[in-house]
């Protein structure tokens, strides 16, 4: 805008104007026809990085560990047909983990949709049920507006992905520029305040806890209300368990914390739960990697849930307490009557409850062998925290490795656990990795992976080599799909049908060929070093450390299918 | 116990609108026994009347999942409150010899109109309930059926009580 002159630009250009007036600084993207003409408005301007991936897939997953890890909206530019179906599988793990996105994609001309051109999908439809929302957009006058609804809607209430399908030609018509300042959808009003009376409820209801229980999720994370749920916790000296989405909400290295909860958690926090007389659920959804057998599920507890997502609340668990609204503000609401009342949860009751839960702790379920004979990816993990002194920011695929991660690196800041909980998609960890580092240039970034999920993504290399992105990839190799091999080994009679990875590459030369620095690790007394040259001497390189670790260690406890939460399989 | 519910949903008139609630419903494994979508005095708006049927959990979640839906501005289920529903029938039976009297005697039993007439057919009106029109199909059964048209069924709250926006 010239003063009150309005600006007439083409679609491509008011895109680019839009995201830069959205504050977007990292674009992740990869160009094709139908987004030739916007390619060419970033080409022109300078405000706004745009970072070339190689594979769509990794356009969505660095856009999402860019976003879990800064709060921030990732944004992606991906061209028509392939381009957006290759996003799909990134598009699908925000939408599962509530993360927030804007995903803009190319379409083929207007006057071509329908007619199976040339890279032509119907985007929207394939998406849609992935996605919070999504838009087609057909006029060029549409797009400032357009991007505004993604953006508002991407971040608001539960975060989800949205898309923006933009045909060609409309990327070439002009239109006059202006951005909204707001934006108001009559259809789209988002509750974030919880309803006063049942705020105070719940309150009236913990406090006749004897035997109280805090089971938080991805939702507190969201909502950035760690310092929210620390005070409550403490104010209140129970229990709190994290699921998997929700650790680094409180601090792993607090006494209060019981660890995470549900099939691979730990002893201490499921049998906590099962045992409970009140379940405060915060921004968890009682998922069924968390509930196990939901007609055992807490059996004798009086249930509060608080969500922001109405559809949330007893859905899978039916609940006596429901708060619809935003994490924060209603732990906030529950410290400020706390605070103004003296009572407390009965003391004599809640010495009896830590006792029960200190012998449940003493169980010390998560031991492991460590005989230094061979490398326990247990052990890998424990040094990986000591090295980075717990603080690094730690990206995850899906499996084994990303158990061990959850249950061994003790998370004790939100937004440093980065991993797909919800869809479990492999080739996640390496291009979100990219993505946080992104974010947090100066930070020590780590991938913990395997060398069945690091294949999945593997050509990112190539982008971290470009791109100058020092990530750390701690990879526990043991030649199997691990997770698979384990339940192949429980219910299957050891049939490992598929499940072991032949023909393995040189991941060490393989490092060495994408311009990286390559470290293979197969004595357990040379792990430690090996993580100290990675953030030592190899500070500013990417490092891969291929650990050859115990072939066959499996991920303990676990709470197996159709099980209750205290019908725990210990080592 | 799984109860018959009839969901009334007021929605962005916008492409696609549609396709978000009918895969909403495949996608959930919800059932949909009949939808009918049309917009309103307020083109803006459209005005989706859906039969559905589930326990009580079911039908509380598909409510909240529309509600969720960012074209949905509002909805209702008429099974808990004092409602009006009809359906539309167009009916085309064999109208020949003593059926052709047959016909018009029992269309007029159940006030239906005869809409169209051919020397060998009729085509008969029917608004109602449901229970209504499944009495009338089973009144013909010894009459040739040709074809038969539902609009499936559409609502209204009885009194003041409105849903607008």
């Amino acid at each position: 805008m010239l003063g009150d002159i309005k600006v007439e630009l083409t679609g491509a250009e008011i895109v680019v104007q839009s995201l830069i007036e959205e504050g977007v600084e990292h674009l992740f993207g990869y160009p094709g026809g139908a987004v030739l003409h916007i390619y060419d408005a970033l080409y022109k301007q300078d405000k706004l990085q745009h970072i070339l991936v190689r594979h769509e897939q990794a356009a969505t997953h660095a856009a999402d560990g860019y976003a879990r890890s800064t709060g921030k909206p990732g944004v992606v530019l991906v061209t028509s047909g392939p381009g957006a179906t290759n996003a799909v599988t990134g598009i699908a793990t925000a939408y599962m983990d509530s993360i927030p996105m804007v995903v803009i994609t190319g379409q083929v001309p207007l006057p071509m949709i329908g007619n199976d051109a040339f890279q032509e999908v119907d985007s929207v439809g394939i998406t849609r049920p992935i996605v919070k929302h999504n838009f087609l957009v057909k006029d060029a006058a549409d797009i400032a507006t357009t991007i505004k609804k993604a953006f508002y809607v991407a971040t608001t209430g539960r975060p989800g992905p949205v898309v923006i399908d933009i045909p060609k030609d409309v990327t070439a018509h002009k239109a006059e520029f202006s951005y909204p300042r707001e934006v108001k959808m009559r259809s789209y009003q988002p509750t974030v305040n919880g309803h006063k009376g049942n705020i105070k409820k719940a309150i009236e209801l913990i406090l006749t806890a004897k035997r109280p229980m805090i089971y938080t999720g991805g939702g507190v994370i969201l909502s950035n209300a760690s310092d929210e749920l620390i005070a409550f916790s403490q104010t209140l000296g129970a229990p709190v368990t994290n699921t998997l989405m929700g650790l680094g909400a409180y601090p792993a290295n607090d006494k209060q914390f019981v660890g995470m909860l549900g099939m691979h958690g730990t002893y201490e926090a499921n049998m906590s739960m099962h045992h409970c007389d009140v379940l405060i659920a915060i921004g968890a959804r009682f998922d069924d990697r968390v509930t196990g057998n939901l007609e055992k599920f807490c059996p004798d507890a009086k249930i509060i849930h608080v969500d922001i997502d109405p559809a949330s609340i007893s859905k899978n668990v039916k609940v006596d307490v429901p708060i619809v609204g935003d994490v924060k503000k209603v732990l906030s609401e529950f410290n400020g009557l706390l605070d103004g009342d003296d009572r407390r949860l009965e003391q004599s009751a809640m010495q009896d409850w830590w006792q029960q839960i200190e012998e449940w702790r003493s169980q010390d379920c998560l031991k492991y062998n460590n005989s230094m004979e061979s490398i326990k990816p247990q052990y890998v993990v424990e040094q990986l925290h000591e090295v980075t002194q717990g603080d690094a920011f730690v990206s995850s695929d899906v499996g084994q490795h990303q158990m061990f991660a959850a249950q061994f690196y003790g998370f004790n800041k939100p937004r440093r656990w980065i991993n797909s909980g919800g869809l479990g998609t492999m080739g996640f960890g390496l291009p979100a990795a990219m993505g946080v580092q992104f974010a947090h240039p100066d930070e020590t970034v780590v991938c913990v992976t395997g060398e069945g999920s690091i294949q999945m993504c593997i050509q990112e290399l190539s982008t971290c080599l470009q791109y100058g992105l020092p990530v750390k990839i701690i990879n526990l190799n043991n030649g199997f799909l691990g997770m698979v091999r384990q339940w192949q080994e429980f219910f299957y009679e050891k049939r490992y049908a598929s499940s072991y990875m032949e023909s393995l590459p040189d991941f060490v030369k393989l490092a060495e060929s994408y311009g990286h620095v390559g470290i293979r690790v197969e004595k357990a007394e040379d792990v430690r070093q090996a993580l100290e040259d990675a953030v030592g001497k190899y500070k500013d390189r990417l490092v891969f450390i291929d650990f050859i670790i115990d072939r066959e260690e499996n991920v303990y406890p676990m709470i197996p299918a159709g099980a209750g939460l205290n019908e725990m399989i210990l080592i | 116990m799984t109860k018959k519910h009839i969901i009334s949903i007021l929605l962005e008139n916008e492409a696609g609108a549609l396709s978000r609630v009918s895969g909403l419903f495949s996608a959930r494994a919800y059932n949909i026994e009949s939808l009918t979508v049309a917009p309103t005095d307020d083109a803006s708006l459209s005005r989706m009347t859906l039969v559905t049927s589930g326990t009580e959990e079911i039908v509380e979640q598909i409510m909240k999942q529309l509600n969720k839906l960012v074209d949905v501005i509002k909805l209702v289920d008429f099974t808990d409150c004092s409602h009006i529903e009809r359906e539309l029938m167009l009916i085309k039976v064999q109208a020949t010899g003593e059926s052709r009297s047959e016909v018009k005697r029992l269309s007029d039993i159940f006030r239906g109109k005869i809409i169209d007439v051919t020397d060998t057919s009729y085509t008969i009106e029917l608004t109602g309930k449901g229970d209504k029109l499944n009495a009338f199909l089973t009144s013909l059964s010894s009459i040739t059926i040709f074809e038969v048209v539902r609009s499936g069924v559409i609502g209204i709250c009885r009194g003041d009580k409105t849903l607008n926006i």
